[in-house]
């Protein structure tokens, strides 16, 4: 990261907080986040799980669930748009800057509105069901607030600049210090200058990411799509059960090999 | 099913169960032997692995048997293919942010304790203290309205019994107008251990798995994320929920008993001794196929045909290729499920329209027909009264076939005349008399034959009745394995502390069965 930034000429000064901010911050909290999952999946694969509640409380999930999960789907691929693609690349696929804007704000918040009515409502149940407030453990009370901070954060920030206001270009901005990050180059001054609410948005999303491998989040990452592909019935050996020859296949599927 | 024409396939052993329910008294020590093992801990209070219901009633969960409501178990599609009644693999993983058929803890109970600390701390005063039910999932005082087995002893029935899922079609109205009368059994339920498993089947992570050495189905608890498929999947409503983990539990068969050679603590404790252990074997390549019989009342044949003869040299021969040791083929053919099961056939499967071919097996009760015989100024010991309420009774006959042969009552008739021309056979041979091996032949058995089977149903001893061969010393490693992680752990909440049981040493004593 120093090499990077040293090697790069640096075109404006840039003050200390900002690196602090913009690029120390981010960075640590990404360590956190890569080095925090390592250790959770291979110290607690016991407590790796949604955390289901819905046994306590079925009638708020019901909706807010999939409010929620869905619109955070579209939400993720909006960002994975908005954030990775330069602008220059979406315009020599053809698509132009108003085309994209216009698209990016109905979308984006269609799948806002829903994620935040969702968050809502499963806030709401967890505050107001006594049964699942009490199952409600410390990560839990971190990752709600700072998860609700981050989605209100965003969600305002497009409302206030480019669906009401006269629109913000957070491609040439905040994605190009995002992209900065990754690409070892760091940018910190293309975000500096951003709106209060981008900045703010964008510091807790980092958080967000730092606290995320200690919470319930972590089943984001076990989603179930090999299940599609897995034969019905799982038979396992006693024996050393992680390396267990698995004897695959429905009965029915099965060959009579002997 | 024909047998010997195709060659025998895959041979699988699973360790699996008989009940006598005519010996059940509903004194519940199975339940609470259970619950003081494996479930007495957070998060799971509202769990019974092994519960008792009385039957007619509604059941735990309420309504369990209802699959048009809850989903459970498997079906046939239009083009007569084997598919889980909750839907297929998109649509399951469609419903995963919320599960559309998962019974709510109302459907169980509202777990509750006591406020017992008040008995002793109360202030010295002119009243008795009390000690006041308080839930356990709001820590709040609660009115305590449901259980696990509200209705027992038919407590209520005239409310909540009518709602019985097996009281459907004409007959069933007689039994709701006039329960005072109508009969009465216990069914001891505990997870089937099926060979073709819905709930293994729905579980989107491959946490549940079905034991190759000896059919258990467990739960991987480090696998398990939560995603609570396999409740609505299984129709026995046998994996639970635990609310402060957020993983499924079921019943494990007691497995680290099991492996010891000891039966499980379920049986252990059956005060009435009517539960049996022991060894099947059967043919794992035919389960889809049986399960997928057309007819559900052919289902009970389908499954008897999917087991194997463990006397027939050829299976032997077939099961030593399948790598099952010898002294669990011994084992198998001391069987005494084998021969509740497939020999005398006196046992039948619960629910087998469910499809998921279970594998703990009832001896249906003959109660309730002989309290009929008795009500209608019969002779309960003279089997032609029996044999006539067992035809012209249709109340208890109907009502044990919805439960045991998906509604073929020729089948539960079949059973109930064997057991009663048994019964009044080894009358006779008590009491000095020659037997009347008439009655005997017109339910096929031979006096040899029904010997065994008194021997079986009314004096088997412990190593009789639990035949369970332990399992290998070239496992001993995996067992050791076992002893140090626990399948059981205590949520994050109640601190690092393990839960850890009172695990059996394994014992190479192959004359398993046997008191030590």
């Amino acid at each position: 990261m120093n090499a990077a930034a040293l090697a790069r000429p640096v075109a404006t000064p840039v003050s200390g907080t900002d690196l602090l901010v913009w690029v120390a911050f981010p960075y640590i909290c990404l360590a956190v986040f890569v080095v925090g999952h390592v250790w959770r999946y291979r110290q607690d694969q016991f407590g790796w799980t949604t955390h289901t509640s819905q046994l306590l409380e079925h009638r708020w999930l019901r909706w807010g669930s999939p409010l929620f999960h869905l619109g955070a789907f579209m939400v993720i691929a909006g960002h994975v748009v908005g954030l990775a693609v330069p602008a220059s690349w979406t315009e020599a696929a053809g698509i132009s800057e108003h085309a994209y804007h216009t698209t990016a704000v109905w979308a984006g918040s269609v799948a806002g509105v829903a994620m935040v009515a969702g968050l809502g409502m499963l806030c709401a149940r967890r505050l107001l069901t006594r049964r699942i407030r009490l199952t409600t453990d410390r990560s839990d009370k971190v990752l709600f607030p700072l998860l609700s901070a981050t989605v209100l954060l965003g969600i305002t920030a497009t409302g206030a600049h480019n669906v009401f206001g006269p629109g913000y270009d957070y491609r040439e901005t905040v994605s190009v210090w995002f992209r900065g990050l990754f690409a070892l180059q760091p940018q910190p001054e293309a975000i500096a200058g951003a709106p209060l609410l981008f900045r703010l948005h964008a510091l807790t999303a980092c958080l967000l990411f730092a606290v995320w491998p200690f919470t319930r989040l972590v089943h984001v990452w076990s989603a179930p799509v090999g299940y599609l592909a897995r034969p019905y019935l799982v038979y396992r050996r006693r024996a050393t059960p992680a390396a267990a020859p698995q004897l695959g296949g429905h009965p029915r599927s099965a060959s009579g090999s002997r | 099913m024909p047998r010997g024409e195709a060659s025998v396939g895959r041979v699988m052993a699973q360790v699996a169960m008989v009940m006598n329910l005519d010996k059940c008294i509903g004194c519940h020590t199975c339940s609470v032997t259970c619950k003081q093992t494996w479930t007495n801990r957070t998060g799971v209070e509202y769990a019974w692995f092994n519960n008792v219901e009385t039957k007619p009633g509604v059941g735990y969960p309420r309504r369990y048997e209802d699959q048009e409501h809850w989903k459970g178990g498997w079906m046939l599609d239009r083009r007569g293919r084997l598919v889980l009644r909750s839907g297929g693999r998109a649509k399951r993983l469609l419903s995963i942010f919320s599960n559309p058929d998962l019974p709510a803890i109302e459907d169980y109970y509202e777990p509750v304790t006591y406020d017992y600390d008040n008995l002793v701390n109360a202030p010295a005063q002119r009243d008795i203290p009390v000690a006041r039910p308080r839930s356990v999932l709001t820590g709040r005082p609660t009115a305590i309205t449901w259980g696990a087995n509200w209705e027992d002893g038919l407590g209520g029935a005239p409310e909540n019994a009518g709602a019985d899922p097996n009281l459907s079609g004409e007959w069933a109205r007689k039994v709701k107008f006039e329960f005072e009368q109508t009969f009465l059994f216990h069914l001891p339920r505990l997870c089937e251990h099926c060979l073709n498993p819905a709930c293994v089947s729905a579980c989107p992570s491959g946490a549940l798995y079905k034991r190759v050495e000896d059919g258990i189905v467990l739960v991987d608890q480090d696998r398990c994320r939560g995603w609570r498929m396999c409740v609505t999947a299984c129709p026995y409503k046998k994996v639970y929920v635990n609310h402060a983990t957020g993983k499924a539990e079921k019943c494990t068969f007691c497995f680290p008993r099991i492996e010891a050679g000891q039966p499980t603590v379920c049986s252990e404790t059956c005060v009435g001794r009517l539960r049996y252990l022991g060894l099947l074997l059967y043919d794992a390549d035919r389960v889809g196929e049986a399960a997928a019989t057309p007819d559900e009342q052919d289902l009970l044949d389908a499954q008897r045909g999917v087991f194997l003869d463990p006397h027939d040299p050829e299976v032997i021969a077939a099961a030593r290729r399948s790598g099952i040791p010898e002294d669990w083929l011994a084992a198998a053919r001391r069987s005494p499920v084998y021969d509740l099961v497939a020999r005398f056939k006196v046992a039948l499967p619960l629910h087998p329209e469910y499809r998921t071919m279970p594998m703990v097996w009832y001896v249906p009760p003959l109660s309730p027909v002989l309290d009929a015989v008795t009500g209608a100024g019969g002779d309960q010991d003279d089997p032609d009264h029996v044999f006539a309420a067992v035809t012209r009774l249709r109340i208890p006959l109907e009502y044990l076939a919805e439960l045991f042969t998906a509604g073929d009552t020729d089948v539960v008739a079949g059973v109930l005349m064997k057991l009663t021309a048994l019964r009044s056979h080894m009358r006779a041979r008590t009491l000095g008399e020659a037997g009347d091996e008439a009655v005997l032949d017109a339910v096929g058995l031979t006096a040899r034959e029904a010997e065994d089977l008194h021997r079986l149903l009314a004096v088997a001893k412990y190593a009789d009745r639990y035949v369970v061969p332990a399992a290998h010393k070239e496992d001993a490693a995996a067992l050791t394995a076992m002893e140090n992680r626990c399948p059981v752990e205590t949520s994050e909440d109640a601190g690092p502390r393990k839960v850890m049981l009172g695990l059996p040493t394994p014992r190479r004593d192959t004359t398993a069965g046997g008191r030590p």
